[in-house]
């Protein structure tokens, strides 16, 4: 399957997304990253049985974190699917490239650059 | 163990609006355990920090630092040679800890992060449950291991009020009445009888602060006197 999803995206590997701290995601858009988002398995799926929940719950946490801030929260989001779905992925990373690109550029670049 | 909340945003803000550097001091026994203000917050909350006062061109440099305990003098003076550094340090400790780091640094501004609110179980991951107003003077022996103090809302420690209505309490029907827990659990342990003892009223007006020292130790101006 050779799928084409946007350049821009940067992969990092984990060994579950209940593995993702608040502190990862925020960090990600302290250092200029203009969005964040996670890809877990479906819900009630997971190996370890809460994983992509806890995930799911740290998200939303930082969606609120990055409000209180001052960014959006919509630049973080969760996504899931099943292993099996490499379309499915190629999908999400276009639509979170799109909904960024709505968004503009992570307020802070401005800043950083000064 | 002591619970906390973190402070809300905007607050911690306020406090730190006048300072360039701070340094945020988590605390890892109490505070960390009900995931207030140990290791973990003190980086999400610097990260926020950082984020916040760039956006405001106002930029911040923060440390960050989680000691051991910071009710424990031992622990405080490893900040000795690193807070000079700093405009002021930003605690993440309980009430007790934030001012034995304000005792110990008196020359330093220390701000809190987090409001405590008092001694509590762990009912589930990140739930908690006050059980205990520290009133120096228990109880639990009498009233089958439900504290009056924390779980009636006047704290009567001698039997229910009026409002009492078929276990709950009158302040909401979903709050149980702590008297009634409390002749249910000695019925079942068959030791009505105890609820009849009279216990006396609670010295609350001894507003200084309480001292505790065990047996066989001394406050430290009495070693070897
Ligand atoms: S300062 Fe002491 S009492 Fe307070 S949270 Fe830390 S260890 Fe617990
Ligand atoms: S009676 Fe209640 S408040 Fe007093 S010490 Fe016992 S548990 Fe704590």
């Amino acid at each position: 399957m050779r799928l084409d999803y946007p350049a821009n995206i940067k992969i990092i590997l984990v060994p579950c997304t209940g593995k993702v701290d608040v502190v990862h995601l925020l960090r990600a858009i302290q250092k200029g990253a203009d969005g964040a988002y996670c890809v877990g398995c479906l819900e009630g799926s997971c190996h370890y049985n809460e994983g992509n929940l806890r995930c799911r719950e740290r998200v939303n946490h930082v969606r609120d974190l990055l409000e209180e801030v001052g960014i959006e929260g919509d630049r973080v989001r969760m996504y899931n699917l099943s292993s099996g779905e490499g379309p499915t992925f190629a999908q999400y990373a276009t639509e979170m490239t799109e909904h960024i690109k709505k968004l503009g550029p992570n307020p802070l670049n401005t800043k950083l650059k000064n | 163990m002591i619970v906390a909340k973190r402070k809300p945003f905007d607050e911690i803000m306020e406090l730190l609006q006048d300072y360039k550097k701070v340094l945020t001091v988590g605390c890892g026994t109490c505070v960390a355990v009900c995931l207030a203000g140990g290791e973990k917050e003190v980086a999400v909350l610097n990260s926020e920090l950082d984020m916040a006062r760039k956006l405001a061109d106002n930029p911040i440099e923060l440390g960050s630092t989680t000691l051991e305990r910071q009710c424990d003098r031992e622990y405080l003076d490893e900040l000795a040679s690193k807070v000079d550094e700093y405009d002021a340090l930003l605690s993440m400790a309980c009430g007790v800890g934030i001012q034995f780091l304000a005792e110990r640094y008196p020359e330093k501004p220390v701000l809190p992060a987090v409001d405590t609110s008092g001694l509590a179980v762990n009912q589930s991951v990140g739930f908690y449950e006050e059980r205990c107003r520290s009133c120096q003077q228990c109880v639990l022996g009498w009233t089958g291991g439900i504290c009056p103090v924390t779980m009636c809302a006047k704290g009567l420690y001698n039997g229910p009020c009026g409002g009492t209505n078929l276990g709950s309490c009158e302040i909401d029907p979903e709050q149980p009445c702590a008297w009634y827990m409390i002749h249910e659990r000695l019925a079942k342990q068959g030791r009505i009888d105890n609820i009849k003892n009279i216990c006396s009223a609670v010295g609350w007006k001894d507003t200084v602060p309480r001292t505790l020292i065990q047996p066989g130790y001394k406050k430290p101006e009495e070693e070897g006197a």
